[in-house]
């Protein structure tokens, strides 16, 4: 593992822990309106769509589609470069979507639009939702 | 209105401290509204000491008030609100409720001095030990959702805006490249200006790439200044020796969700809120401007705000700019006729509003817009989830 880059970690509290640690069973969770459905990212007490408090983490499939992505190249944290950061959109709801990391492909081969699936990549406790191709990892 | 203006001296690691900065801006716009210090009696900033990175902050309300030995019935610093210029909003808003009669307004930056020579640095990054053996401390709030990925600075936040857009509606990097040349080509008539060399576009895809599609000239110049205005009730214009600009309106409007990533729509972001909700406050329509001040913290936010003040169609930001005859002094939409943040400097906000009552005042020298009276002027701040603007009008 030490080809990992440097990351800044999330500070774990009761709100994010459920997001930050369930890549250590493989699964990508977030906060879900048991009422009416709605996933809120990022985790809020009450579900803005019918205000329903009753919201609890689920999985979902892990597979999501870049919506857009830029590829740094500027040195920021001594890390190395380049590298591609996405924002990746979901199937399970239009508005459901993250910024995260493209990885298993050279970054300028990111491009909107491609299928890509959920992996993660461990430092301590904290699991980072990152993705890779879906043709390249299958 | 804006009754005066002052600036302090502007440039590359000056070397001096951002109260002395302010002080001179500050002294300046004071004696630019044709009143004295003992006549000031309200008194705002952005952001508020204390707040951001090194540099970005400038001197806090209280520092300012000390300094100058300010009587105040109102003052307001803070860094939430319509963008940079929420401050200006803030103070106009308390000189029509009657809180003060003359408020002043400053934006200091000491990002040059204080950040070194060690280039751009990120959010969470910047002095916080990184390269020495320190350890970044772990990250909650909303940042938790970009920085872990490695997604420091707002221009990469931003380049995902920008490439969504240039997926969306075909625009292209020669397009965009057209903000940076024209802020160029007027900071080379601007004296104050930090980047004054003529730049081709070769010169600008020579340039390096920080995160796609920006490239280094495409992201603003960090700098050392102080801008400092006065805005004063309507009733003190007779006693001012210049034309002085009224605030006609004020876009303060953010509908969507206040997120870098959440935002409904990537390509518009915040300016759609507040450049929509500026004309419902005005009888004056896109066509009545003749200088637009665009912020350019980097060059796709200026196209942003073209769309979103309505001055070309949603998407088609890239064809108006496209060969830049449109934007450049003498062009239909005189654009950043400072420089803007990318070359005359990171004022960070208050550069762009400084500029405009230059121009409506017809005071700003070898790059005033030729042809015409500067009637109208209209100011963008912010980029992402903030955006705030302002309409200036020139009263004689
Ligand atoms: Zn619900």
């Amino acid at each position: 593992m030490a080809d990992l880059p440097f990351r800044v970690l999330p500070r774990l509290d009761d709100e994010n822990r459920f997001f930050w640690t369930a890549g250590e069973r493989g699964e990508l969770r977030f906060l879900r309106c048991q009422a009416c459905g709605y996933y809120l990212h990022p985790p809020l007490p009450r579900c803005p769509e019918c205000g329903s408090r009753e919201v609890a983490p689920e999985a979902v499939s892990g597979l999501g589609e870049v919506y857009s992505v830029t590829v740094n190249h500027h040195s920021w944290d001594g890390g190395r470069e380049p590298y591609a950061i996405a924002i990746v959109g979901f199937p399970e709801q239009a508005d459901l979507r993250m910024t995260s990391n493209v990885i298993g492909c050279p970054p300028e081969q990111v491009c909107i639009g491609m299928a890509v699936q959920v992996t993660f990549e461990a430092h301590d406790d904290v699991f980072f939702p990152l993705f890779t191709p879906v043709a390249a990892s299958g | 209105m804006i009754s005066g203006i002052g600036q302090s001296a502007v440039g590359r690691r000056l070397g001096r401290g951002g109260l002395d900065l302010t002080i001179d801006a500050s002294l300046a716009a004071v004696a630019d509204a044709g009143i004295t210090l003992a006549e000031v009696d309200g008194l705002a900033t952005y952001p508020g000491g204390g707040m951001g990175g090194p540099g970005f902050a400038g001197p806090g309300s209280p520092e300012v008030q000390e300094a100058l030995r300010l009587k105040l019935n109102w003052h307001s610093g803070g860094i939430e609100g319509a963008a940079q210029m929420a401050a200006v909003h803030n103070a106009v808003l308390a000189v029509g409720a009657g809180l003060a009669r003359h408020v002043l307004v400053y934006r200091t930056v000491t990002e040059s001095s204080e950040q070194g020579t060690g280039g751009r640095q990120g959010i969470g990054m910047g002095g916080l030990g990184m390269g020495g053996g320190g350890k970044a401390p772990k990250m909650g709030g909303s940042f938790q959702w970009n920085i872990p990925f490695r997604a420091y600075s707002a221009a990469n936040w931003l380049a995902l805006n920008a490439q969504r857009h240039f997926h969306e509606f075909g625009t292209t990097p020669e397009q965009m490249a057209m903000i940076a040349i024209n802020a160029r080509r007027n900071a080379g008539l601007n004296p104050q200006a930090v980047y004054r060399d003529p730049m081709t576009l070769d010169d600008y895809f020579a340039s390096r790439m920080i995160t796609t599609p920006f490239h280094l000239f495409d992201c603003d110049a960090p700098v050392d200044g102080s801008t400092a205005l006065v805005v004063s009730a309507v009733g003190h214009a007779p006693n001012v020796d210049h034309p002085v600009a009224r605030v006609d309106a004020i876009g303060s409007a953010l509908r969507g969700r206040p997120s870098w990533d959440q935002y409904d729509d990537l390509t518009t972001m915040a300016a759609r809120d507040a450049g929509a909700h500026l004309w419902t406050r005005t009888d004056l329509t896109p066509a009545d401007v003749d200088v637009a001040e665009l912020y350019d913290g980097f060059s796709f936010l200026a196209m942003t705000w073209l769309e979103a003040l309505g001055f070309c169609g949603k998407g088609e930001s890239g064809p108006f700019i496209e060969g830049g005859e449109r934007i450049a002094l003498a062009g239909e939409l005189p654009l950043n006729t400072h420089g803007g943040q990318l070359s005359a400097g990171r004022l960070h906000g208050f550069g762009f509003i400084h500029e405009a009552v230059l121009q409506l005042r017809g005071e700003a020298g070898a790059r005033q817009v030729p042809g015409k009276t500067v009637e109208v002027a209209v100011v963008a701040n912010g980029g992402g989830p903030i955006a705030g603007a302002m309409l200036l009008t020139r009263e004689a």
